[in-house]
């Protein structure tokens, strides 16, 4: 199968829930599908590389591409020579490739040829030449360091930096930011993240595919449904087992669960931020309620480890069905009020509107996805644009907003609660019978995608299983990726006391993508 | 001068010393109610300041010997204003010493040396406090000093014993002037203060701060004097607004039994000013910063507009 007028030959992975493909490329062929795919405006969804050298002694290395195309989703494969494994800069096309080529650099040592060459991930608590994820490297321990990172300067008369984090007043996730401001206009934000890396995809490496579930369920703690429900997904295209219908709806609604208990707090930390404690409060409250539902019917408050491979852990009764429904009910009610008071609050409109504004082409040229980018009328949302059970049969709505402020962002997730709240509504009246798992089992060598639309995003698990059948590789994409780069535009010719409420609008992952 | 207006002095300085913490965890307690949550107990401010008080001082390497003064300078100067507002008796021995003008000198001083030590160690957090503090301050002073005037107009003196003996103790009259003069006092002492709309004292958003932008490197006692400094601030202000607006109940002599009476008077106003506080820090959202020069300037329209309202309806009598 061809796409994007490309002579490239793609072969259709089977078992999986979203269409995808996967084809091996040259340099040349890569660069000519990325510029198609730019040119058409298609996103990239995630870049990471593999340790091949097990299997190819002359390309030891490979790079991976995943492209959303209205097809479905491509994973394109570059193989690296074994001696100096480089690939070309892809940054140009694709802004937010620009930190994972970097990574790949970190962990793998196949480096981008020319652009961004300053670490990432690695803070110089490791060596430049030690590479986690090389098969032959040893687990060693390091001493810590202080890294001198080259931040990128303004100069000019007035010009000054301002440094915050990667420890803060509060208890928040660490991030360093580097405000070149003059008084208090913010002229350039740099963010130096990394300080949640602690290896994960590493230890991935040599895992059950049955544990790995667990595992991706804790890369970000706010999105564990997505990420398992992503993690299962691919495992059970390995596997070749379809999970049965019951526990797709269930995933389904678990991860509305999630999205509804999100939002409903990055609500309330907006109103806190404004010094609005009272919209804290309230949300607070709101979702405390939402998280020990979700505590008394399916036993745990975030729902960790409820989605398994194969299918979920735990059913829900007539009783826990109805249960939901009635909460959605009080909810929805809540919520609305509280938005009214939102809507008609002056003061706290004057600190949301025009703050922290991404436009719609600014959006589409970095290719912001998710909430975020909904905001900025990026219409995209896997629910309705590669819909797998039972979204094919709840069409859900999409919610887009043009303006791309904060106030756009609250808009959204006003409405993405509204809309989640309807659809657990359907689910839970609509639950098909049937059994909750199916058997699961791994396979060798096989390559699985599991494509999920969490609340901040899409998720993307690409997993690979070696001859063992334990994983090989498996890599955990955060839509965080490409959103940290739109928050240092959001920043410019903002005041700073503005950045951290433009930061909560977004509020993006740490854990997530520092891996 | 007699024993009893020193004792009045004293008095009043040592219940100043002692209600601004409880005042401030009033503030709080009510705070907490409006917005549902389950209150900090009253003298949660009290244990706070014990617990700093039994916490070692770390300094910074650069510290200058300023950092280390400016706690005690910034806690006298605020214990010195409170003795200076009449809140038990007009007859004070400060009272002829130190005037309203005095008193915003004090407010000056205090905050040209948190502003100083705010910028002595050079982090920069400490100096966009020490900005942010100035272009807020020298907007509030001079509209601090209309309501005064606005005040001293009526009273024939700058005095603040003065003014509250005119406004409660002679025939009642009712200024139109004042109302003007009051609105711009809760204007002023709200960005004075550091609450809500201009800064928000609970939190922990560093980019966003102002008062605490400037004592974010304090520790131990020099911390725990500059709360109760800021406490002892939110206490002279609001005897301040209750003197100028509401002076009635503020006995001119210093017997035992009208002391008394004052203070059962004087804490019941408080209870009452703090709740209005919190609840106009409830309803109210924090305004970006470069609103605050309208919202002071505004602050400092309506006080010229009671000064005008002053000369034009009340001195014809």
């Amino acid at each position: 199968m061809q796409f994007l007028n490309q002579a490239i030959e793609f072969k259709p992975l089977a078992e999986h829930a979203a269409l995808t493909f996967a084809a091996r490329v040259s340099t040349r062929e890569l660069l000519a599908f990325c510029t198609a795919a730019h040119q058409a405006e298609r996103r990239l969804i995630a870049l990471w590389g593999s340790d091949e050298r097990d299997r190819d002694a002359k390309f030891g290395y490979a790079l991976h591409l995943a492209f959303d195309l209205a097809e479905g989703l491509v994973c394109l494969t570059l193989p690296l020579p074994t001696e100096n494994p480089e690939f070309p800069d892809l940054a140009l096309a694709f802004p937010a490739a620009d930190r994972m080529q970097r990574t790949v650099r970190d962990l793998l040592g196949a480096a981008p040829q020319d652009g961004d060459q300053r670490p990432w991930l690695r803070h110089a608590n490791w060596p430049a030449d030690h590479y986690p994820l090389r098969r032959d490297t040893p687990d060693t321990r390091f001493a810590t360091c202080n890294e001198n990172y080259p931040f990128v300067r303004v100069e000019g008369d007035g010009v000054h930096e301002v440094a915050v984090g990667p420890i803060h007043a509060g208890i928040i996730e660490p991030g360093h930011f580097r405000f070149s401001v003059m008084g208090e206009s913010v002229l350039r934000l740099e963010e130096r993240l990394g300080w949640k890396h602690k290896g994960i995809e590493r230890r991935f490496v040599g895992m059950a595919l049955s544990d790995g579930a667990r595992l991706a369920g804790r890369v970000s703690g706010d999105s564990t449904v997505a990420y398992a429900w992503a993690y299962s997904q691919a495992a059970e295209a390995i596997s070749g087992t379809p999970p049965p219908p019951r526990a797709l709806w269930l995933r389904a609604l678990l991860l509305e669960h999630e999205r509804v208990a999100n939002h409903l707090g990055d609500l309330g930390y907006l109103g806190n931020d404004v010094a609005l404690a009272f919209g804290l409060t309230q949300f607070m409250r709101l979702k405390e309620d939402w998280t020990r539902l979700n505590a008394r019917l399916f036993g745990h408050r975030l729902l960790m480890d409820r989605i398994v491979p194969g299918g979920i852990a735990v059913d829900l009764d007539a009783q826990g069905a109805q249960a939901v429904i009635d909460h959605c009910h009080t909810l929805a009610n809540e919520v609305r009020q509280l938005k009214k008071i939102y809507d008609e609050h002056a003061g706290l409109q004057d600190r949301f509107l025009s703050t922290g504004r991404i436009t719609p082409q600014l959006a589409k040229r970095l290719g912001m996805i998710g909430l975020a980018g909904r905001a900025s009328a990026q219409a995209w949302d896997l629910r309705c644009n590669h819909p797998c059970e039972p979204y094919d049969q709840l069409a859900p709505k999409m919610v887009i907003e043009r303006n791309g402020d904060v106030a756009a962002r609250a808009l959204v997730r006003f409405a993405e609660i509204s809309e989640s709240l309807h659809l657990i509504h359907k689910i839970a009246s609509d639950l098909p019978p049937g059994p909750i798992r199916s058997e699961f089992f791994s396979a060798a060598d096989r390559r699985g995608f599991g494509w999920i639309e969490g609340w901040r995003g899409d998720v993307l698990v690409a997993l690979e299983t070696g001859t063992d059948g334990q994983i090989r590789r498996c890599h955990c994409h955060d839509p965080s990726w490409q959103n940290w780069p739109a928050l240092e535009h959001a920043a410019i010719d903002n005041i700073v006391p503005d950045f951290p409420l433009i930061n909560k609008s977004f509020n993006l992952s740490y854990a997530g993508q520092d891996l | 001068m007699n024993v009893y207006a020193l004792l009045a002095q004293l008095l009043e300085l040592v219940i100043a010393l002692i209600l601004a913490p409880i005042l401030n965890g009033w503030v709080n307690q009510c705070r907490a109610w409006l917005q549902n949550r389950s209150a900090p107990p009253l003298l949660q401010t009290y244990y706070t300041l014990s617990k700093l008080l039994h916490k070692d001082v770390l300094l910074a390497h650069n510290a200058s010997s300023l950092f280390r003064t400016a706690p005690y300078i910034i806690f006298s100067c605020m214990a010195l204003a409170a003795a200076i507002v009449p809140t038990l008796s007009t007859d004070l021995i400060f009272s002829p010493a130190a005037d309203a003008i005095a008193l915003v000198g004090l407010f000056a001083l205090t905050r040209v040396f948190i502003a100083l030590a705010g910028m002595d160690v050079g982090t920069s957090f400490g100096s966009l406090g020490s900005r942010r503090e100035m272009l807020i301050g020298f907007l509030a002073e001079p509209a601090l000093l209309m309501v005064f005037f606005t005040a001293s107009l009526i009273s024939q003196s700058t005095s603040l014993s003065t003014i509250v003996e005119t406004l409660a103790h002679s025939e009642f009259v009712i200024y139109p002037s004042l109302a003007f003069a009051g609105v711009a006092f809760t204007m002023v002492s709200l960005a004075e203060n550091a609450r809500v709309p201009i800064d928000n004292p609970t939190t922990h958003l560093e980019l966003t701060m102002i008062h605490e932008a400037m004592v974010l490197e304090y520790s131990g006692r020099h911390l725990a004097l500059i709360e109760w400094a800021a406490n002892l601030k939110l206490f002279a202000y609001s005897c301040l607004g209750i003197a100028l607006f509401f002076p009635f109940g503020i006995p001119e002599t210093a017997d035992p039994t009208a002391l008394a009476l004052a203070g059962v008077i004087l804490i019941l106003k408080l209870l009452a000013g703090g709740f209005m506080l919190a609840l106009i820090e409830t309803v109210s959202a924090k305004m970006r910063i470069f609103r605050a020069p309208e919202f002071l300037g505004t602050a400092f329209l309506l006080a010229v507009l009671a000064m005008l309202v002053h000369l034009l309806l009340e001195t014809g009598q």
